[in-house]
């Protein structure tokens, strides 16, 4: 079990977050294995990848993004692939902070929400103070949603007072817009690490908790999201809150992604099938899952020159 | 003050699973199955046959042939022969040559074994598909290596086969436990008569058929059919060296009467009430996936299940609310269908014994819990179910139910719980859970148990050996030890 390296003072709220349970890698690498090997035919496949669609963050976060790509990917947001009509719309559209006007207005009577990377995305090697401020920014551009990291290296420290302190003043900032709380699994090296970040966050008040800015390698897994979902129900059945759940980064396929699905239907259920609670943080998935209900609805595959890029 | 309603998790959710039944277009099963005698299918003596049935859908799969005592005599005869004429000369390298061929084709032919064991047992495909087939084909691949290596298995000593071994298995694996018995006594240089349970005999059938078409001399491997008293035939016949049985206790015992001063070998598996006991420091969603696999694989027809649960009181209710969540989200029914965790339960008379169990512990004054899947009106279903607040004194943790049904108690102390472990008359596995090392050798040392699991439950490998303290049996399969019983040692 983890102890607190730190002296946390009684009055501090970490305090008051549970000592996180220990996890075995290998059990949950066995409980994975044995959601890969549900078989997801038919309708139910057409159900999920529908849900899927609904689900993603189509997200764009390179150095060299410009307004122009950020307006081609929000038409893409809202023109999935018009030759199929019935589809769900995408969840958000995921920038960096300065395209997040951008975006706005390009999205502008969609419902489509906009959410903005923030508190110096991707390594948070940032002063508090700059982040806080990044973060307010965001926000008065018009983001629906932050996604914001913590600083690993605190974290990895032991110094869980100052990751809960982090967290709770970006929510501050956030005022009325979610936040979602990157905690870069690759770089946290245990499950263990991933389960106290995870309690940490959602005792903090992050709105969700998502794996991975893409940048670190291995990005998302189904190993740390089972972790996360886990923290996510605990907290549920101690306070009653319903939480989210974001794995982000290496989910590419509409086979894997369906996985992800199975294995949040039987660790959370019906109340976190929804893009409420559960998004997918990806660029790459909704070409693939695009391509796959268009077999489904004609049954042939088509070639990938069909599908518009983002 | 109004009391807050406790959060729950709902599993009947909007999206969910479509029927993934497995193809049977590549299975062919005959109408009719005659005994593998002398490497050849021959009519049973009085022309009796019996059907055996899909429990999942009461249908009848195929018609098997009930050997008489003439049949069993002829068997033993064909085994001896093979054994004068042909095995005991081969050489131990041709000896493995064949059994590796047993092995691969076995491999070659999975699906097809893995769909007819479901079919026959009703056992989800899943199960057969993923453990079943692939251990049968380990076992011989592992077996089939030690067979010119026994020097080295028994060093300083020389090593002759037994002669003729009679080997009756039970219907929970039918496939994996002929291979468990045969690959053994081929390796080390025997010829084998064995009786498949009357309710899965087709997967042997299959075997026998497999025996053959690699072209097996013939006798090597004889196999009959039919139900308690072909087994008693065989047990008792004078012309064998060695018995082997795996099966329940009753049986067990009247085996063993049986061969005492015949001289004949044998080895008895047998049947068990295993605890899984849950420490407060053990990683609990993994140990709730534990309680399942170990109380719900292959519907709790296991001889080694993890039958009686020992959960820390400090963690009892957190244990039992998310064993139910996990309970809701295990799928009953079709055993073909790839999605299903939990198939059929083997036959009528096993489901009547389990609903006796059950209003038995009911009586008992334990407390019924059982998911609420729906299951399906034809064919022998039980929802997965728990007895919590049981105690040592009912029969539902004393006896085998052997079932889907597990008994949950508490301790608060190591000893209580090693004490009220070992206070069975049973001893085949257990099950320790635990983060913390010392703890997980400290108890599972004093588990007065064949095998032990730590942090993991139902595990199973060839180079593993397996067997019962107390009234779970006498001598190891598996492993080097799984040699032994297959040789005398000067």
């Amino acid at each position: 079990m983890i102890s607190f390296s730190m002296p946390v003072s009684r009055k501090h709220p970490l305090a008051e977050v549970p000592t996180s349970p220990p996890v075995d890698q290998i059990g949950i690498e066995e409980r994975v294995a044995r959601f890969k090997t549900r078989s997801i035919k038919k309708n139910a496949k057409t159900g999920a990848l529908e849900l899927i669609l609904s689900m993603i963050d189509l997200t764009t976060l390179e150095g060299m993004d410009t307004p122009a790509k950020v307006r081609q990917l929000c038409a893409k947001a809202m023109h999935l692939h018009d030759e199929l009509p019935g589809l769900p719309q995408v969840a958000a559209i995921c920038v960096y902070p300065t395209l997040v006007g951008v975006a706005r207005d390009a999205l502008t009577g969609s419902g489509i929400k906009v959410a903005s990377v923030a508190t110096g995305f991707p390594s948070g090697q940032m002063p508090l103070k700059l982040r806080l401020a990044e973060t307010r920014n965001a926000v008065s551009e018009g983001a629906d949603e932050v996604d914001m990291v913590i600083s690993r290296g605190r974290f990895l420290r032991g110094e869980y007072a100052y990751t809960y302190d982090e967290i709770a003043a970006v929510k501050q900032a956030c005022g009325v817009a979610h936040l979602k709380v990157i905690l870069e699994t690759g770089e946290l090296q245990t499950l263990d690490n991933v389960r106290r970040a995870s309690d940490i966050a959602l005792y903090a008040g992050g709105d969700f908790i998502k794996t991975s800015t893409g940048k670190v390698q291995p990005a998302a897994t189904m190993e740390v999201t089972l972790v996360m979902l886990q923290a996510l129900r605990d907290f549920y059945r101690s306070t009653g809150q319903i939480r989210g759940m974001k794995p982000a980064g290496g989910i590419s396929t509409a086979k894997l992604a369906i996985s992800y699905l199975v294995m949040l239907r039987e660790t959370l259920g019906q109340d976190w099938l929804t893009p409420k609670l559960f998004r997918f943080g990806a660029s790459r998935l909704a070409n693939d899952v695009l391509l796959q209900i268009a077999k489904q609805r004609t049954g042939v595959y088509q070639s990938a020159d069909y599908f518009s890029e983002a | 003050m109004a009391k807050k309603k406790k959060p729950t998790l709902n599993f009947a959710t909007d999206w969910s699973y479509a029927p993934a039944p497995e193809s049977t277009d590549h299975v062919e099963i005959e109408n009719r199955y005659d005994l593998f005698i002398g490497g050849k299918f021959v009519p049973p003596s009085k022309g009796n046959y019996f059907n055996t049935i899909n429990p999942a859908t009461e249908k009848r799969l195929s018609s098997v042939a009930e050997a008489e005592k003439t049949d069993v005599n002829r068997a033993v005869k064909a085994a001896r022969t093979a054994y004068d004429k042909y095995w005991s000369k081969l050489t131990a390298t041709e000896r493995g040559k064949y059994i590796f061929r047993i092995a691969r084709v076995l491999q070659e032919r999975a699906r097809e074994f893995a769909v007819i064991e479901s079919l026959d047992g009703g056992k989800p495909i899943r199960e057969s598909r993923d453990v079943d087939v692939p251990l049968a084909a380990a076992h011989f691949f592992y077996y089939a290596g030690w067979a010119d290596k026994l020097e080295y298995a028994f060093p300083g000593r020389t090593t002759e086969p037994v002669g003729v071994a009679a080997q009756v298995i039970p219907w929970n694996f039918p496939l994996l436990m002929a291979a468990w018995k045969i690959a053994p006594a081929l390796a080390a240089g025997n010829t084998v008569v064995l009786k498949p349970a009357e309710t899965t005999p087709l997967t042997a059938l299959k075997l026998a058929e497999l025996l053959r078409d690699i072209d097996l001399p013939p006798g090597v491997v004889n196999i009959v059919t039919g139900a308690g008293d072909t087994g008693a035939a065989l047990v008792n016949h004078p012309g064998i060296d060695k018995v082997a049985f795996t099966g329940s206790t009753a049986v067990g015992k009247t085996i063993q009467k049986a061969v005492a001063g015949t001289g004949k070998k044998y080895t008895l598996e047998l049947g068990g009430k295993a605890a899984n006991i849950v420490f407060e420091d053990a990683a609990i969603d993994q140990a709730v996936e534990g309680i399942v696999n170990g109380i719900f694989f292959n519907q709790g027809h296991v001889c080694c299940a993890g039958s009686r649960l020992f959960v820390q009181e400090s963690i009892h209710d957190e244990v039992v609310d998310r064993l139910k969540d996990r309970m809701e989200t295990l799928i009953v029914g079709d055993p073909l269908d790839k999605n299903t965790d939990i198939g059929a339960i083997n036959s009528k008379m096993q489901l009547k014994r389990i609903n006796a169990y059950l209003k038995i512990g009911t009586a008992e004054g334990a407390d019924l819990y059982q998911s609420t899947c729906a299951v399906p009106k034809k064919g022998y279903w039980c929802r997965p179910s728990l007895f919590l607040n049981a105690s040592q004194s009912h029969r539902i943790v004393q006896e085998e139910i052997f079932g889907p049904v597990l008994a949950v108690q508490t301790f608060r102390t190591v000893d209580e719980a090693i004490s009220k472990a070992n206070n069975t008359p049973f001893g085949l596995s257990a099950g320790v859970w635990s983060d913390k090392g010392a703890k997980v050798f400290k108890v599972s040392n004093q588990m007065r148990a064949g095998v032990v699991w730590a942090n993991t439950f139902n595990k199973f490998d060839p180079s593993s050996p397996f067997g019962g303290y107390k009234e779970s049996g006498v001598g190891r399969e598996g492993g080097v030890h799984g040699l032994l019983p297959y040789v005398r040692l000067t």
